[in-house]
């Protein structure tokens, strides 16, 4: 592992980041919309809104973050730079590390920007801290993006790597608990849903909206949520192969 | 230089999907010599590269280059490899490229200047390479491939695609560099650039038709220009 090849590349990854403004406009404007578009539906259920408000601010970065680095990631592979860069002396969580720097970065914007006008403009009332908001949004969109380092492994185009959201990331939408509370789920269900990471980031941010402070239970799912992202870099670096066929 | 043999194949035989791409391939290189790897499309001039880059799996045989098993993690600093489809990010200019490279393989940033102006691109720099013509993206793969001072470049096809005087400016490049003690493997499928390297291995159908000096194949076949060497070694097997 070096620091200065991790740096490296999270500088590479923001300058390319830097020359797309039109993602960049994307990955901020659109989840604020989004939030927005949200209040203004819930704009005579205000409590309907204090209830999903934090959860749905989490899925949004999560989404889009999953998304952005796959297809990255798989672009990586697909123009041979991925290719040139395992016969450099690169380690390859260097290069994972230095997407998950680069990406944060992003994630810590964008939730940042969200938490703001959430809690500003639009009123968004929880009875946890606002920064706690903001830790568990950065962290659950951290999810995504290890999520969607790992699995774009397994797509060979672009096209395969953008199907993978509805794939992946829907059930896991239906089965965290926003929908239906997880306790009123069919046990086989609950069992799967008790095995999705997104669960875990979506029962965080529930407990943000409902209790004051921090608890061991927030801490539990947080200690899920990294370790899963975790794994998933782990299992990225497994699968990028120095040697192929 | 603890080697006199910058590269060498015995034995080489790579599988893919069931067919056999190299038949039991044997090579040598002297260190600091040109070699032309020659040879139609599909012949596996690709494949052979990629061994000596340690990135492709191979059923039998022994690949050493710069007297370590191809592949070593002690290489990675040691061999420069360009691919034929130019790998670099077209979405950064010609400078963030070559930053970026030579942050990876620790190289002095004193080489960035060095390598653009070698491969001739000191008036694009600043320019992002996807607005580059693709002559000149493979020239931003070359100048990467130079970062670090190599002991071994292993080039496929560097030169397709290049007006003359980019061929022959390039060529003048190869021949200081393996004048200084560099290694240089070049595949083309141009016969006539046989005559700047010190070796040709003629490959086809994945297996060596011929390993020796262009003089030698030259007086061996009787012919002068290269495609008749090349006609004529095939019809003589």
């Amino acid at each position: 592992m070096s620091r200065a090849i991790t740096l490296a590349t999270a500088r590479r990854v923001l300058n390319q980041l830097r020359r797309d403004p039109r993602t960049i406009a994307l990955l901020l404007v659109v989840p604020a919309l989004l939030l927005s578009l949200l209040r203004w539906l819930l704009t005579n259920q205000r409590a309907n809104f204090d209830h999903i408000g934090a959860p749905v601010l989490a899925i949004f970065p999560f989404v889009a973050m999953f998304v952005v680095t796959s297809v990255a990631t798989l672009r990586e592979r697909t123009t041979g730079t991925l290719e040139r860069l395992l016969t450099m002396p690169l380690n390859k969580l260097d290069l994972l590390f230095g997407y998950s720097l680069a990406f944060g970065a992003v994630a810590v914007v964008q939730v940042g920007v969200c938490a703001a006008l959430a809690l500003g403009p639009l009123g968004l009332q929880i009875a946890g801290a606002g920064w706690l908001l903001f830790v568990v949004g950065v962290l659950d969109a951290l999810l995504g993006m290890a999520l969607g380092l790992f699995l774009s492994a397994f797509a060979r185009t672009e096209f395969q790597a953008v199907q993978f959201m509805p794939a992946i990331v829907f059930p896991q939408l239906l089965l965290c608990g926003l929908l239906t509370p997880r306790s009123s789920m069919d046990a086989a269900l609950r069992a799967v849903s008790d095995v999705l990471p997104l669960t875990y980031a979506i029962d965080a941010m529930q407990r943000v909206t409902r209790s004051s402070g921090f608890n061991h239970q927030i801490g539990i799912d947080l200690l899920v949520v990294c370790a899963t992202a975790v794994a998933a870099l782990i299992l990225g670096a497994i699968t990028l192969r120095r040697r192929t066929a | 230089m603890k080697y006199t043999e910058a590269v060498r194949l015995r034995g080489l035989r790579v599988v893919r999907g069931g067919r056999e791409i190299l038949h039991s391939v044997d090579v040598s290189v002297a260190a600091g010599t040109i070699t032309g790897l020659l040879g139609p499309s599909g012949s596996g001039k690709t494949t052979l590269l990629r061994c000596l880059v340690g990135v492709q799996v191979i059923a039998s045989g022994t690949v050493e280059v710069l007297g370590t098993p191809a592949g070593d993690p002690t290489l990675r600093r040691r061999v420069g490899y360009v691919t034929q489809a130019p790998s670099v990010y077209l979405d950064l200019s010609v400078r963030e490229n070559l930053q970026y490279f030579a942050a990876v393989l620790r190289a002095p940033a004193s080489d960035i200047d060095t390598v653009i102006a070698e491969v001739g691109l000191g008036p694009y720099a600043s320019d992002v390479v996807n607005r580059l013509s693709g002559g000149q993206q493979a020239r931003v793969s070359l100048a990467t491939a130079l970062l670090g001072a190599p002991e071994l470049l292993v080039l496929d096809e560097p030169t397709v695609g290049l007006d003359p005087v980019l061929r022959r400016d390039l060529w003048t490049l190869f021949g200081q560099l393996a004048a200084s003690g560099v290694t240089l493997i070049i595949s083309s499928h141009v016969m006539e650039e046989a005559g700047h390297c010190q070796q040709l291995v003629l490959l086809r159908d994945g297996a060596i038709l011929a390993c020796d000096t262009p003089d030698a194949l030259r007086r061996q076949t009787g012919a002068d220009d290269m495609d008749e060497v090349f006609l004529r070694l095939i019809e003589a097997t």
